[in-house]
């Protein structure tokens, strides 16, 4: 499929720590031998705007950009964040979403609702989606900003590396101060399908 | 590279950034990209290696030293870096700067991954030594904020020694001299143009299929993606073109396609060559960035866009103001005043969208106060006391100072305003002339604003400084300001960026709403804040404090997590219904004040 490139796409809102997920995935890509492409999107995004990063493995890989309906993980960290991704997927797309809602200014105002049939609309068209509690599972471990970290985690089980090599990428991420915490939100996430 | 200076702008801001944790490179923030670029040429011109690096518009403000150097050439090597924005994810246009290479008659290199922008700006130092001429590096948003593998060698400084070389009918651009100078310049891109038969940069890859494409930049990849069985002509050269290059390419294929993003500048300039092409902006889009998507609908026919699976309308998600952002006050009192306001470029521009909607202009850098200036001597007296203008202190020190001048020198009845919060925030935090400190970390003068602008010519009495978090004392200022003769200026005071951490000592306890105090007046909403949201599930009848009945339709809530008790929405709340201020405290927050203005 796709000439043998892996398509993952990580997206949410400024803030989240979608491009670190993002710098760890390929940082772990390219140290198991592939070649890869990033590309992100955060021009005003530390403003609470949308934070999408399309992350690409394989033997060659062209564009930084992944076509739509290529993606072959989905990893968002925001419930309604994943309507605006589903362009990019499959039927058989893996979707991992967290389930925290952030709401945007207008539904803060009042003047648009935030969407109650996300979980039913992805059960029904996407037969490989899970809902994963990544905030709560952070918060569990000791933060809820390493959500990020865990929904990392998560996909790591769907793909042929081995642990160290994450381990690894993840903690020459991040200050040592946070590497404990950081790698059992890792192993956390690693678990949270079993679990569920 | 021994040099290099830069003002931030996405997608460029990173490049400066990035410098800097090179000791043995003086890199600098400079005020803006004029500065910046000239900064550049000195150091060029004492013999150095160096770059001056900015986003698309940035080039415009540089434009006037660029056009000129280009006839001088070069002493040591000179690289400017322009990052392009397609799609403008982050810019006020998206202009297509390969325009500048031939405006300016230099090369412009334009890498198509990480491992070409590193291999590239080597090349185009080298180029720029060779041909005695700046070159121009040029990216795109996904160039920029893309990553791939990139093998480095070890550093290399060129063995030439800095220090200047006397040769005034060259570095002295009088018109006797410049005359000469453009019929160097001629005979330098002929050279340049036999240079880009051979240049490594330019490569032909041939396949077995009919279609033949040009292309290049970030183009390349998305082509590549869409025509696996195509054979290419990758200009990793934006100009000048190879031109017999492109005559044998188009000689050995049937059908010539040009896949380029934005203008047909390639296009254009191989047909001006006699050749035709098949394919081009005939079927490419010239307006925002090419993605694999967009060229499979075009060129694929077994390819299509996935079905919407979600038919509704998704809310969208805008950047908005941070909680407890100081421009928020400002724009605030400005819209319940019902003025005209001449906005700038920063984060303040995002108050155009709703629900603040307290803006009415924006251009480029420092168009607030040169409108403003403009409009004030067509308006009348009316006319004028309802307009003020708005200037982050970054935007400000780039090109805010002399239209302030000209408000001052032709007595214009005009108000501005300058947000200061101490850092270039919309890029994302960087040091300017009024933070003070430099890009490597060290501490450095810092520009009195008040001072400034007394000299510039405005009147003391009409120099205000205020903090915005207190709307009513900053309402008095700008009613007062705006109603007196001359140019005001007011400044706000003790109000850095909310996500300045080293400047914020600590935020504040979350304030929250009182249910039983709450009308659903849905005033405090009317900020615009990320934490105050609309709670529906508090409609119908509710009991106050004093054990009345009222309706209501429902109630404001705040969201604990996102409020960092600013106190805006406490003083906007007419019912006393927000509460967890602390008395006696200032609004706003506890502060490491900047260091002592020098």
């Amino acid at each position: 499929m796709n000439n043998g490139v892996t398509n993952i796409l990580v997206a949410g809102v400024g803030g989240q720590g979608v491009i670190l997920a993002s710098d760890i995935m390929a940082d772990t890509f390219l140290e198991a031998g592939h070649d890869i492409k990033k590309s992100e999107v955060h021009g005003m995004a530390q403003r609470g705007g949308t934070v999408s990063s399309h992350v690409r493995f394989g033997k060659k890989v062209y564009s930084p950009i992944i076509k739509m309906g290529e993606v072959q993980y989905l990893c968002m960290m925001e419930k309604m964040e994943t309507l605006r991704w589903l362009n990019y997927c499959n039927k058989s797309t893996v979707i991992l979403m967290d389930d925290i809602e952030v709401n945007p200014p207008m539904v803060n105002l009042g003047e648009m609702e935030y969407p109650q049939d996300i979980e039913e609309i992805l059960k029904n068209n996407f037969k490989n989606f899970h809902i994963i509690p990544a905030t709560a599972i952070a918060a569990e471990v000791g933060t809820d900003r390493a959500a990020n970290v865990v929904l990392t985690g998560v996909l790591s089980t769907f793909l042929d590396i081995n642990e160290e090599l994450w381990l690894k990428s993840l903690l020459a991420r991040l200050p040592e101060r946070l590497h404990d915490l950081n790698k059992k939100a890792f192993l956390a996430g690693r678990k949270a399908l079993l679990d569920f | 590279m021994l040099f290099a200076s830069s003002y931030p702008g996405t997608p460029s801001s990173e490049i400066l950034e990035t410098i800097a944790q090179y000791k043995e490179i003086k890199a600098e923030w400079a005020p803006n990209e004029k500065d910046a670029f000239m900064a550049a040429m000195g150091a060029m011109l004492a013999g150095a290696r160096a770059m001056a690096s900015m986003k698309h518009v940035g080039v415009n403000v540089a434009a006037d030293p660029f056009l000129t150097v280009t006839y001088t050439g070069v002493n040591g090597g000179f690289v400017l870096v322009t990052a392009d924005d397609p799609e403008l994810h982050s810019s006020q246009n998206e202009q297509d700067n390969r325009h500048y290479a031939k405006f300016a008659k230099v090369p412009m290199l334009e890498p198509s991954d990480s491992q070409e922008a590193k291999d590239f700006t080597i090349k185009a130092f080298e180029i720029s030594e060779a041909f005695d001429t700046p070159v121009m590096l040029r990216t795109v948003t996904r160039i920029s904020h893309s990553k791939s593998p990139v093998d480095l060698d070890e550093r290399a400084v060129p063995d030439r020694p800095v220090d200047f070389v006397n040769d005034r009918s060259k570095y002295v651009m009088l018109p006797a001299y410049a005359r000469q100078r453009h019929k160097v310049i001629e005979e330098r891109l002929i050279k340049l143009k036999v240079f880009a038969e051979t240049f490594e940069g330019n490569k032909v890859e041939m396949k077995e299929g009919s279609v033949g494409i040009i292309t290049g930049g970030i183009s390349y990849q998305y082509a590549k993606e869409i025509f696996p069985n195509a054979s290419f002509l990758k200009l990793g050269m934006s100009w000048p073109l190879p031109e017999k290059m492109i005559k044998e390419f188009i000689e050995k294929v049937d059908k010539v396609y040009v896949i380029e993003e934005l203008d047909p500048f390639w296009e254009e300039n191989i047909k001006a060559m006699g050749f035709s092409i098949d394919v081009g902006k005939n079927m490419v889009p010239l307006c925002g960035e090419l993605s694999p998507t967009i060229l499979a609908e075009i060129f694929d026919p077994s390819y299509q866009v996935p079905e919407p699976v979600y038919a509704r309308p998704i809310p969208p998600r805008p950047p908005n103001l941070c909680a407890g952002c100081p421009h928020r006050a400002v724009l605030y009192v400005l819209k319940k005043n019902k003025l005209y306001v001449h906005g700038d470029i920063g984060c303040y521009t995002l108050g155009a969208l709703p629900p603040l909607q307290a803006m009415n202009s924006s251009f480029s850098m420092g168009s607030s106060i040169g409108v403003c200036e403009g409009a004030s001597q067509v308006l009348d007296k009316d006319g004028q006391s309802k307009m003020v203008c708005v200037i982050g202190d970054s935007t400000f020190l780039h090109s805010g100072i002399t239209p302030l001048l000209n408000m001052a020198f032709n007595k214009a009845n005009a108000t501005v305003i300058i947000l200061d919060n101490w850092i270039t925030a919309m890029t994302g935090a960087q040091e300017h002339p009024g933070t003070g400190y430099t890009v490597m970390g060290e501490e450095t003068t810092a520009v009195d604003y008040a001072e400034l602008a007394k000299a510039l010519g405005v009147a003391p009495t009409n120099i205000r400084k205020v903090n915005p978090y207190n709307i009513e004392e900053f309402d008095k200022v700008v009613k007062e300001e705006t109603s007196k003769q001359g140019t005001s200026v007011i400044i706000t005071v003790d109000a850095p960026c909310v996500l300045l951490r080293r400047s914020i000592k600590a935020y504040n306890e979350p304030l929250y709403v009182d249910e039983g105090a709450c009308t659903g007046c849905r005033h405090c909403l009317e900020l615009g804040c990320p934490a105050i949201l609309w709670d529906v599930s508090k409609a119908g009848e509710y009991k106050t404090k004093d054990g009345k009945v009222k309706k209501r339709k429902g109630a404001s809530r705040i969201e604990a997590r996102l409020c960092n008790g600013c106190g805006l929405c406490y003083q906007v709340c007419q019912f006393g219904a927000i509460k967890g201020i602390k008395a006696g405290v200032p609004f706003g927050f506890p502060l490491n004040k900047k260091k002592a203005l020098s």
